[in-house]
């Protein structure tokens, strides 16, 4: 929903949220999360700002509000109710208000550092507790600065200016963020700043309703908090669909030629693209896809691509649509190519007639309102579409990976029998039970994949440990590589051992960079031998239809199973007898445990 | 100066929105407790969504005061904004 993204308009999402709700609630395939707010403030319209920015990425979330300030007690005393909710996240929504011991004057070095560690240990002694009763993941904000100065400029650099003090208990945070798995700072600071701290901190809100910052600020603060959430369940945005005239460069390469291009640091007009540039770069460092599509003639785009002064390169792109086709046409095409889902895609255009044309046609897809070039950045940062939260090094080498992709598909071309391709890939496998070093990839993992997903059962980095830890499942991964290349951590299944000799697959993904290289197939015979070792005599199959996973519909009747039901909806269950032998289906890969 | 009754067309506007509720008609002497969901958290955002509408603040003072509809509407008449 237009209205959910930035730039937004607050007063209208305040006053519509009702609505706006309503509306959201209409969609499919919603996930439901619990989410625990733990306040040291009021809470209201945080979380009902949170609920529809939520909706709006796909997520239903049920809520636990604590009482007013029972922030602490509902930590480290617990509440019945809190303990039944079982919340998937705890947002601990703290703010300066929060802070009891601020330095005074009169206070020497030894006093400030025992005040700061007081004040750290107070929350670090509610994150400890909470880890230790709940599988959740935490989100703490960290505070944002005061809003006067007794010290003025020296409030930030004296050891006794509460500007000094936050700036140090910030620190700490961030140092405890960076050790600590499945915990995230919601950056208020930064938010704050953002949106202008005298607003930011209107006491009229404070005094009247207890209230941490202003309402009208109220949207900026929980859409920074839903971009972390739909982040940690995977609904981040994996690549760049870029326009080329006056979105990569100023002009129009095939009317200006070349050389008249607004690119580099000469004129104030070419150094803003070539910024632009620049920060589209960066994100391949993130793992995200850049790819062009744009209305010209190949060879005008490329000989634009290719301008000295320009740090986007041909070779930057991995797939590059430069034709007179229709931009959603093209868009199509390329998440065909790379086998991903085109609502994973962000459609930079700065013609809102493009932008209209592919929101129109193509559901879930983010088209950024950009305006002029000197806010493009601006405007596609703070949507938070590729917001980091658990980043693995499969990320760096995403866009190698995709090249490589694109060689395999040469090569294909090349031969006429496919298995005699499959083997010309000289493919190699491992594929062996849970690894640490792995865990927060299959998290990822689970939460990414949709098409080749049998039941879109998704796992937090705290689900898969928990599953990691209990005997009670068979839980392996693939790795494949091949002549091109190594696709890393690409396929997972958990099954569930129940009375003895039964197995219930809860979970069958694989990534679709390596859909028909017959993984599924290695992965089944793994799973049969895991399962014949554990005593196993029946295997049993789920599928669960979405408006995604067609493509596994028939997965287990190739697998060899048999059906056993199917309900009006298309959920089915399948079994497979193995207590008289299995024969491994596949010849094509070299499996390594 | 605007009229009273273009204040009462504009201020129930707000008040569906806000409660999303198509059958309110607010009367000066509306208090919260003509009104379900109108409870003290509910408040705050009809206050902020009735200032972005006339273009105004309210101080604390005015807010803490108000008893009915009909003082909203004599504060918004005082200011006489856009």
């Amino acid at each position: 929903m237009k209205q959910l993204e930035y730039p937004f308009d607050e007063n209208y999402l305040i006053k519509n949220k009702k609505k706006i709700k309503k509306e959201l609630l209409q969609k499919d395939d919603l996930i439901e999360k619990n989410i625990a707010i733990l306040g040291g403030s009021t809470t209201s319209e945080i979380k009902n700002m949170l609920e529809i920015f939520l909706l709006n990425y796909g997520i239903k979330p049920n809520f636990y509000e604590s009482e007013y300030n029972k922030f602490y007690e509902d930590a480290i005393f617990g509440n019945e109710e809190l303990d039944n909710f079982k919340p998937d996240i705890i947002y601990i929504h703290t703010t300066n208000r929060n802070i009891m011991e601020y330095p005074n004057m009169y206070d020497d070095e030894n006093t400030i550092v025992d005040k700061l560690n007081m004040e750290y240990e107070k929350f670090k002694k509610i994150w400890d507790k909470l880890f230790s009763k709940f599988d959740s993941t935490i989100i703490q904000n960290n505070f944002e600065y005061p809003y006067y100065r007794l010290l003025g400029n020296k409030d930030a650099v004296d050891i006794h200016g509460k500007t000094n003090f936050i700036t140090k208990l910030n620190q700490k945070f961030y140092d405890y963020a960076n050790v600590t798995k499945n915990f995230f700072i919601n950056d208020i600071n930064y938010i704050s700043s953002c949106y202008g701290l005298d607003r930011w901190a209107n006491q009229f809100y404070w005094h009247m309703y207890k209230y941490a910052m202003e309402v009208p600020a109220i949207p900026y603060l929980s859409f920074n908090l839903a971009n972390i959430i739909k982040s940690i369940y995977g609904k981040n945005k994996k690549a760049l669909v870029l326009d080329l005239d006056n979105t990569l460069w100023g002009g129009i390469v095939g009317d200006d030629g070349v050389e008249n291009l607004a690119i580099g640091p000469e004129v104030p007009s070419g150094q803003v693209f070539s910024e632009f540039q620049n920060y589209l770069k960066e994100h391949k460092n993130l793992g995200i896809i850049l790819n062009v599509n744009s209305k010209n003639e190949y060879e005008n785009a490329i000989a634009g691509l290719n301008h000295p002064a320009g740090t986007l390169k041909p070779d930057d792109f991995i797939i590059i649509k430069a034709n007179w086709n229709p931009k959603n046409l093209n868009i199509k095409d390329i998440a065909e190519e790379l086998n991903l889902g085109a609502d994973s895609f962000v459609f930079v255009d700065d013609n809102p007639a493009e932008r209209k044309i592919v929101q129109n046609y193509i559901e879930g897809i983010a088209t950024p309102e950009i305006d002029i070039p000197e806010n493009y950045i601006k405007i596609i940062d703070h949507n938070g579409y590729f917001e980091v939260t658990n980043f693995s090094n499969e990320d760096l080498k995403k866009n190698e990976l995709y090249k490589d992709n694109a060689k395999r598909s040469q090569m294909m071309a090349t031969f006429d029998n496919y298995e005699d391709y499959l083997l010309s890939l000289k493919m190699k496998a491992e594929i062996t039970t849970f690894k640490p070093i792995y865990l927060e990839r299959i998290s990822q993992l689970s939460n990414k994949s949709n098409q080749f997903n049998l039941t879109t059962k998704r796992y937090s980095l705290a689900d898969i440990e928990a599953v990691n830890n209990d005997d009670n499942y068979i839980k392996l991964y693939g790795k494949l590589e091949d002549i091109f290349g190594d696709n890393g951590v690409i396929t997972v299944v958990i099954g569930n051992i129940k009375n003895k000799d039964e197995l219930h697959i809860d979970l069958w993904i694989m990534s679709c960079r390596v859909l028909k290289r017959n993984m599924e197939f290695a992965m089944m015979d793994m799973l049969v031998k895991k399962a014949q070792e554990k005593g196993i005599k029946t295997i049993y199959g789920y599928y669960y239809p979405t408006a995604k996973n067609k493509m596994v519909n028939n997965f287990y009747d190739l697998q060899g199973f048999e059906e056993i039901s199917c309900d009006e909806k298309g959920n089915k269950k399948y079994k497979l007898d193995i207590s008289k032998g299995y024969t491994n289906k596949n010849n094509v890969i070299e499996v390594n445990e | 100066m605007m009229e009273n009754q273009e204040i009462y067309e504009r201020l129930n506007n707000v008040f569906r929105d806000i409660f999303d509720d198509e059958s309110i008609v607010v009367k000066p002497e509306t208090t919260s407790n003509d009104i379900e969901d109108w409870d003290s958290l509910e408040h705050i955002n009809l206050v902020v969504a009735v200032e972005q509408e006339f273009g105004m603040k309210f101080n604390m003072n005015e807010v803490t005061t108000m008893k009915n509809v009909g003082d909203m509407v004599k504060i918004i008449l005082e200011r006489k904004t856009k």
